[in-house]
């Protein structure tokens, strides 16, 4: 009991302890003017904020809105780039004569066609939807290749001795041995893509959560704007922490 | 008569000219300048067909110029001299005709690497403490960790009030996107330290600025590298994103600044000069890491 409270409890209660103290510091800080309220509002002020904007700047359709996109973008995101790892990975020359360029489009900075995407769709949602696809595309692609090219040799000599067609071998034995990886590609897409609608509806001013960040910052609700980022955190954080419990499900022992 | 004494060989096949990765890899190229072509003389044409659909090929042939005009647009950008860059060295003094792109360019880049400095040295001494310590780390990683993942351009409101309009909240920007995945891949890194490597330190009775120097950074090279790749990634989206907010220098600027006046070849060429250097500093960074 005393080993696990030294391991586990002690170093959460510390942790958590130090960020309410850090509050508390900003807090006093603030009143006592040795920093700008005009700059940095009182961390209490930011609480009673919470429920402001929940109930006047209708978060809760605003979060609808941004996970429906992002629940768009993941569809889009799990067909195309499911198939076209698949296609990669059966065609091989294909695969040698592209995959470096989808490696290399994965570190391109492909968010910063915003503008560009502006243009073909206007200012709606397909614009940040389409964005957060084409940003999210080339990790999913790529883990696709990747989980389809790992499996497990082992499997593969099974399906053959039972005389599986190609068609079966991929279906029984290749995807599923594949699934785990392929899920991992998804979830990095999932949240490259939500990264990136939030990041554009904040630009370009429409949409949900990253809209209302910019409303109310744009009003100079300093309270208010901290408390949206707060939720937009706070959404990002258990958006990712769902993920990786499902990930967990599906590769246990990582 | 059969020969002894010496193998014959087989006359050798000329090798092809290009493999046939490399004529698909043509092929791709050519299909999809074929394809983008054809869209931009479709939309010139849509123009002259009917003149009820003069509005949408005006805006088609914006959006899919000849890749000529692009091609014009990418030299004009590139070696138009259209702004003077006053620069001076001690007493000397000069003003430089140069293309505005460079001016940019380089305010970008500044940008960056200051972003780099600040939050890749504080990543690196915050990861280092975290993977020494696992207290600390268990106290406090979880909060890095969580947050790592989270859009940081939502921050750029509070980084103009902090540092105001000028390139000081881009760089915090940059700072605050790539101290993250630096911080986190250090601390990993400095948990893989064979424990070995550290007992021979010990044993040697190494002060810790030593131990840090001597043995924890080059044991860490590799995952510092891959953390600095990653952060250099984020860090130039975090600043290229904030420009394109709020600013009036930089590349983000000059992208935005050719949308909002329609000039869409110009952004193209600019777009397509970021991408190529985005993906070599990323290759260059990441070849750093293999090298031995």
């Amino acid at each position: 009991m005393n080993k696990r409270f030294a391991h586990q409890f002690l170093p959460f209660a510390t942790g958590l302890g130090c960020l309410l103290a850090l509050f508390v510091l900003i807090e006093v800080l603030v009143r006592n003017g040795f920093i700008n309220s005009f700059i940095v509002p009182l961390p209490s002020d930011i609480v009673f904020s919470f429920q402001r904007i929940v109930t006047e700047e209708q978060v809760l359709r605003r979060f609808m809105l941004t996970f429906g996109e992002a629940m768009a973008a993941t569809a889009m995101l799990s067909v195309a780039g499911i198939s076209l790892g698949v296609l990669l990975h059966r065609v091989r020359i294909v695969r040698l004569a592209t995959e470096t360029w989808i490696a290399a489009l994965a570190s391109a900075p492909l968010v910063l066609m915003y503008p560009l995407f502006l243009v073909i769709f206007g200012r709606s949602a397909w614009t940040i939807i389409m964005i957060a696809f084409v940003s999210a595309l080339p990790p999913v692609i790529l883990k696709t290749l990747e989980g389809l090219s790992g499996a497990r040799p082992v499997l593969i000599n099974v399906g053959r001795s039972f005389k599986l067609t190609p068609s079966q071998l991929y279906w029984k034995i290749l995807f599923p041995a594949a699934l785990p990886t392929i899920f991992v590609g998804v979830r990095l897409g999932m949240i490259v893509a939500l990264i990136n609608i939030v990041g554009v509806e904040f630009l370009i001013n429409f949409g949900g959560l990253g809209q209302l960040v910019n409303e109310l910052s744009e009003r100079y609700d300093l309270p208010g704007t901290y408390a949206a980022i707060c939720f937009v955190v706070l959404v990002s954080v258990l958006f990712f922490l769902g993920t990786e419990r499902i990930e967990r499900w599906l590769r246990p022992g990582t | 008569m059969a020969q002894t004494g010496h193998l014959m060989q087989a006359p050798r096949a000329a090798a092809p000219l290009f493999s046939p990765v490399t004529w698909l890899r043509i092929a791709i190229i050519a299909v999809v300048v074929a394809l983008w072509e054809t869209a931009a003389y479709g939309a010139q044409l849509l123009g002259h067909i009917d003149a009820s659909f003069a509005a949408l090929s005006d805006i088609m042939s914006k959006v899919t110029p000849s890749l000529l005009t692009i091609g014009r647009s990418l030299f004009e950008l590139l070696a138009h001299a259209d702004l003077k860059w006053p620069v001076g060295l001690g007493g000397w003094q000069r003003d430089l005709w140069v293309p505005a792109f460079y001016w940019h360019l380089y305010v970008t880049i500044a940008e960056v690497v200051m972003a780099m400095i600040i939050g890749g040295l504080s990543g690196l001494l915050v990861g280092l403490a975290l993977g020494a310590n696992p207290f600390l780390s268990r106290a406090f990683e979880r909060y890095l960790y969580y947050l790592g993942p989270t859009p940081k351009i939502v921050f750029f409101p509070i980084m103009i009030m902090w540092f105001g309009v000028g390139p000081e909240s881009k760089v915090a920007m940059g700072t605050l996107s790539c101290f993250f995945p630096i911080v986190l891949s250090v601390a990993a890194g400095m948990r893989q330290i064979e424990s070995v490597l550290i007992r021979v330190g010990r044993s040697f009775r190494l002060s810790t600025r030593q131990m840090v120097t001597k043995i924890y950074l080059p044991a860490m090279r590799e995952p510092i590298v891959n953390g600095i790749r990653l952060g250099m990634g984020v860090a130039l989206i975090g600043t290229l994103l904030a420009e394109t907010k709020l600013s009036n220098r930089g590349i983000g600027f000059m992208i935005i600044d050719a949308y909002n006046t329609f000039d869409m070849p110009r952004m193209y060429a600019a777009l397509a000069v970021l991408f190529v250097l985005a993906i070599g500093a990323n290759a260059l960074v990441g070849r750093a890491s293999r090298a031995r």
